[in-house]
C-alpha cells in the first residue's frame, strides 16, 4: 500500500503554526515537506522525505554572545549560562535559521554603537535578524540589557530592546533568557507566543514509584510535585496553570487527584468508585473529563472543576478512556473507545452527541488537540495484525479532511503527544532510546530531542501559557 | 540292760529305714489343691466419642474391661484390658468389644455414625490457613490480546473458582484486572477494569455473591513477567484473585 500524502494537510498545518507579521517573511515555521510513505508488507518503516525548504524560508538570526559590562567575576559563569539558553530557546523555537556562531564578525556587541550592520546583514552571516546585548552582575542581581535589530533596516533597525533583572545566579540567568528569547519569539514569530517559560509535567519513576514530575520546556529543573507513594499518572495542567488533575491508585482503586499550586498540596476532590482515569481539562477550566467504571464499565464523565454535577456522556461496552476537549472550542471531546474491538479515536460533542469515528484501523491511542483546534495527534499501530511489525508511531491529522501524516519514524513505542501552547511543538514518550523518556520536536515531526535522561519518564502534559 | 540294747537298735533300723526309705522312693502325688473359687463373669465396656463424625473426622473408642483374658474389638483386633483409640470409619460402623474370660465372655457396642454429605476438602485435614487455601486452589483466568471477554479454556477455571468460594462462603477478594506491556497505559487501565469486571460477572452468574467481589485494574502498571514475548505477556493478561478476608 502506497500513501502519497498531500500538500494540502502540510501547507494547513504550516498555515497554523506560522504567520509572520514581520517583513516579507512569508514562511510557515516548519519547511515545505512532501512526505512519501511506502508501506510495504512486513516493512511499515520504509519511508522517504523528499524536497525540503521548497520555496519557504525562515529568517536568518544571528545571536553572537552578550557582553560583560563590568567586572564582577560572576559575570562570566552567567553569561555562559544565559548565552547557552537564549541560543536553545532560539534554535527550540523551530521558526528561525541560526546563523553558525563561525561566519559571524571578530568583536563582541555589547551595545547599538559596536553593531556594524555590513559584517552582519551581507554574506557569509547573510543574517536577516541580530540578538545582542550585555550582561552585569550587581550585587544580588544581574542585569541584562538585549536588543533585536532588523540587520537589513540600517536606518530604523530596533525591533526590541529590553532591561531585565533577576537574581545573580544561573537560575535567574536561565529565567532572564527565556523571557528575552519569548519576546523575540513573540515579535517574529506571527504573535504567537514563545514557549521558553512554560512548564512540563509528566510522570517518573526515578524516586521507586511513578510520581508526578514536572521540568521547564527544555527539560532543566527536573523536579517532584507528588510524593505519594503509590502509582500516579496522566498529568493535566489547568489552563491557567494553578491545579494539576492526575490519577492516582489509592487502596480502593484509581481515584481522580488535585493538586494545588497555590497551596502546594493536594486539595480535595470527590471520589467517585470503579477505576477512574485520564482527567483533562476543558478550556475554559470550569470542568474536567475523565474515565471513570463507577457503573461497572469505563465510560466518559464530565464534573465541574470542583468535581460536582457528574454526568456520564458515553454508553457503550468496553474501554473508553483518555478523553480531551478542543482546545479552541471547548465543544467537542476526543477520545479512545474499545467499543469495536481494538482503540479506536472518536470524537463527540462535550454533551455526549455527534459521535464520529476519527481512526477506523490499527491500535489507535492517545488523542491530543491541537490549541487551534484543528489538528489532533495521537499515537497509531497503524498495521497492527500478525506479521505486522507493531511499530506505535506519533501522527497528526486534520480533524476536517482526516488527512494524516506520520511524525515520528525512529523505531521504538511512542506514545502520549502533547502539544505545546504555541502550537508549533509536540511532546511525547518514546523508548527508541532504549528507555521510556521524554522527548520534544516540532509540529512536523523534526527537531526530536531526548529531555529527559533518569529513570523512566512517560505521560507528558504541557502547560497552556 | 539287753532291753534297752535292742529298744536302741529298734530306733536305729526304724531310722535307717526311714532314712532309706525316704531317699530312694517316688514321692507322694501331692494332695489335691483346694477347689477354686467359683469363676467370676468379665465385664465390658466401649464407648465412642463423638458418636456422630463427618467423614474424614475421628472418633475415640474408649473401653474397660474386667476379669477378661482374651479382650478384642471387631475390626481393630487384640487390645488391652483398658484404653482408646481413634477410628476414622469411612462409613457408619458399629464396633463390638468381646471380653472372654473364665467366667464366660462379654460384649459390648458402640456406633459411630458418618454423615452422608461431608464437604470435601476437609478444612482440618491440613494446617493450611484459608488464605494459604485460597491461593492453593483459587485458578486465575487469562484473557486474549485486547480482549476482555472470558474465553471457552478459562470456564473450567471458573468453574473451579465457583466450587472453592461457595464452600468457603465467607471469603472475600479481590479480582485485579491486569494486561500485557503492548499499548497504552491508560488504554489498559481501563481494558484491565473490564477484565476484572468479566471475572466478577462470571462468578456472580454462578452463584457468588457480588457482596463478596472487589474488582481494581492494574493495566500494565504491577506485571507477573517482563519479558516481551508472547508466553510472558499471557502471563500478564489475566484476572487474579486476591484473598481479602
Amino acid at each position: 500500500m502506497n500513501q502519497l500524502f498531500c500538500r494540502n494537510t502540510i501547507h494547513s498545518i504550516h498555515a497554523m503554526v506560522a504567520r509572520f507579521s514581520l517583513r516579507a517573511v512569508a514562511s510557515g515555521f516548519c519547511l515545505l515537506l512532501l512526505w512519501l510513505v511506502q508501506a510495504r508488507a512486513g516493512w511499515a518503516q520504509d519511508w522517504l522525505k523528499t524536497g525540503t525548504g521548497l520555496g519557504v524560508e525562515r529568517p536568518r538570526i544571528a545571536v553572537p554572545e552578550f557582553k560583560a559590562s563590568n567586572q564582577d567575576p560572576r559575570n562570566s559563569e552567567l553569561l555562559k549560562t544565559f548565552n547557552d539558553t537564549l541560543w536553545n530557546d532560539l534554535s527550540n523555537a523551530g521558526i528561525f535559521e541560526m546563523v553558525s556562531k563561525s561566519f559571524y564578525p571578530l568583536g563582541q556587541i555589547g551595545t547599538p554603537g559596536d553593531v556594524k550592520f555590513e559584517s552582519w546583514n551581507s554574506p557569509p552571516p547573510n543574517s536577516a535578524f541580530l540578538v545582542f546585548g550585555n550582561l552585569a552582575a550587581n550585587g544580588n542581581n544581574q542585569i541584562v540589557q538585549g536588543w533585536l535589530y532588523d540587520a537589513k533596516n540600517v536606518q530604523s533597525p530596533q525591533v526590541l530592546a529590553k532591561q531585565y533583572t533577576d537574581a545573580a545566579n544561573t537560575q535567574g540567568a536561565r529565567v532572564i533568557a527565556h523571557k528575552f528569547a519569548d519576546e523575540i519569539i513573540f515579535r517574529l514569530g506571527g504573535g504567537v507566543n514563545g514557549i521558553a517559560e512554560t512548564q512540563i509535567y509528566y510522570v517518573s519513576s526515578r524516586g521507586g514509584r511513578k510520581e508526578i514530575w514536572a521540568m521547564d520546556y527544555d527539560g532543566a529543573n527536573q523536579h517532584p510535585v507528588t510524593t505519594l507513594g503509590t502509582i500516579s499518572l496522566s498529568p493535566h495542567i489547568s489552563p491557567d496553570g494553578s491545579r494539576l488533575a492526575f490519577s492516582s491508585f489509592t487502596g480502593a482503586g484509581w481515584e481522580i487527584r488535585m493538586f494545588s499550586f497555590d497551596l502546594n498540596r493536594l486539595v480535595q476532590f470527590p471520589r467517585f468508585g470503579g477505576t477512574n482515569l485520564s482527567p483533562s481539562w476543558s478550556p475554559d477550566g470550569s470542568r474536567l473529563a475523565f474515565s471513570s467504571s463507577r457503573s461497572g464499565d469505563p465510560e466518559i464523565y464530565v464534573v465541574d472543576q470542583s468535581g460536582g454535577n457528574l454526568h456520564r456522556i458515553t454508553n457503550s461496552r468496553g474501554p473508553d478512556v483518555s478523553p480531551v476537549w478542543n482546545r479552541k472550542t471547548g465543544s467537542e471531546i476526543a477520545w479512545v473507545s474499545g467499543r469495536t474491538g481494538l482503540p479506536q479515536i472518536y470524537s463527540m460533542g462535550s454533551d455526549g452527541t455527534n459521535v464520529q469515528a476519527v481512526t477506523d484501523q490499527g491500535y489507535a491511542v492517545s488523542p491530543a488537540w491541537s490549541p487551534n483546534g484543528q489538528f489532533l495527534v495521537f499515537s497509531w499501530m497503524r498495521h497492527y495484525g500478525p506479521g505486522a511489525p507493531g511499530a506505535q508511531d506519533i501522527y497528526i491529522m486534520d480533524v476536517a479532511s482526516k488527512q494524516w501524516v506520520q511524525l515520528t519514524h525512529d523505531g521504538g513505542r511512542n506514545d502520549f503527544p502533547a502539544w505545546a501552547p504555541d502550537g508549533r511543538h509536540i511532546i511525547f514518550q518514546s523508548n527508541r532510546s532504549g528507555s521510556l523518556q521524554i522527548w520534544s520536536m516540532l509540529a512536523d515531526g523534526s527537531n526530536q530531542k531526548q529531555l529527559t535522561n533518569s529513570g523512566s519518564n512517560s505521560e507528558p502534559d504541557w502547560s497552556w501559557k | 540292760m539287753k532291753q534297752l540294747t535292742l529298744r536302741y537298735s529298734a530306733l536305729v533300723v526304724a531310722l535307717g529305714a526311714i532314712l532309706f526309705l525316704g531317699a530312694c522312693h517316688k514321692k507322694q502325688p501331692p494332695p489335691p489343691p483346694p477347689p477354686p473359687p467359683a469363676p467370676v463373669a468379665p465385664t465390658a465396656s466401649l464407648t465412642a466419642s463423638p458418636e456422630t463424625i463427618d467423614k474424614g473426622q475421628s472418633s475415640t473408642l474408649t473401653w474397660q474391661t474386667t476379669n477378661a483374658t482374651d479382650i478384642s474389638i471387631e475390626g481393630i483386633g487384640a487390645v488391652q484390658a483398658n484404653g482408646s483409640q481413634q477410628v476414622s470409619p469411612a462409613d457408619s460402623t458399629t464396633y463390638t468389644l468381646t471380653a472372654k474370660g473364665a467366667g464366660g465372655s462379654q460384649t459390648a457396642t458402640a456406633r459411630v455414625t458418618v454423615n452422608a454429605a461431608p464437604p470435601p476438602p476437609p478444612p482440618q485435614q491440613s494446617n493450611l490457613t484459608e488464605e494459604q487455601q485460597f491461593a492453593q486452589n483459587i485458578k486465575d483466568v487469562y484473557f486474549d490480546y485486547d480482549r476482555s471477554d472470558v474465553r471457552g479454556d478459562q470456564q473450567t477455571s471458573i468453574q473451579s473458582d465457583v466450587g472453592f468460594l461457595q464452600q468457603h462462603s465467607n471469603i472475600g477478594f479481590t479480582i485485579e484486572g491486569h494486561c500485557d506491556e503492548r499499548g497504552s497505559t491508560e488504554y489498559n487501565l481501563a481494558l484491565g477494569d473490564n477484565r476484572a469486571s468479566a471475572v466478577k460477572n462470571a462468578l456472580v452468574a454462578a452463584g457468588i455473591s457480588a457482596d463478596r467481589i472487589k474488582t481494581i485494574s492494574y493495566g500494565k502498571e504491577k506485571p507477573f513477567c517482563t519479558e516481551s514475548n508472547e508466553a510472558c505477556w499471557q502471563q500478564n493478561r489475566r484476572g487474579h484473585f486476591v484473598y481479602s478476608k
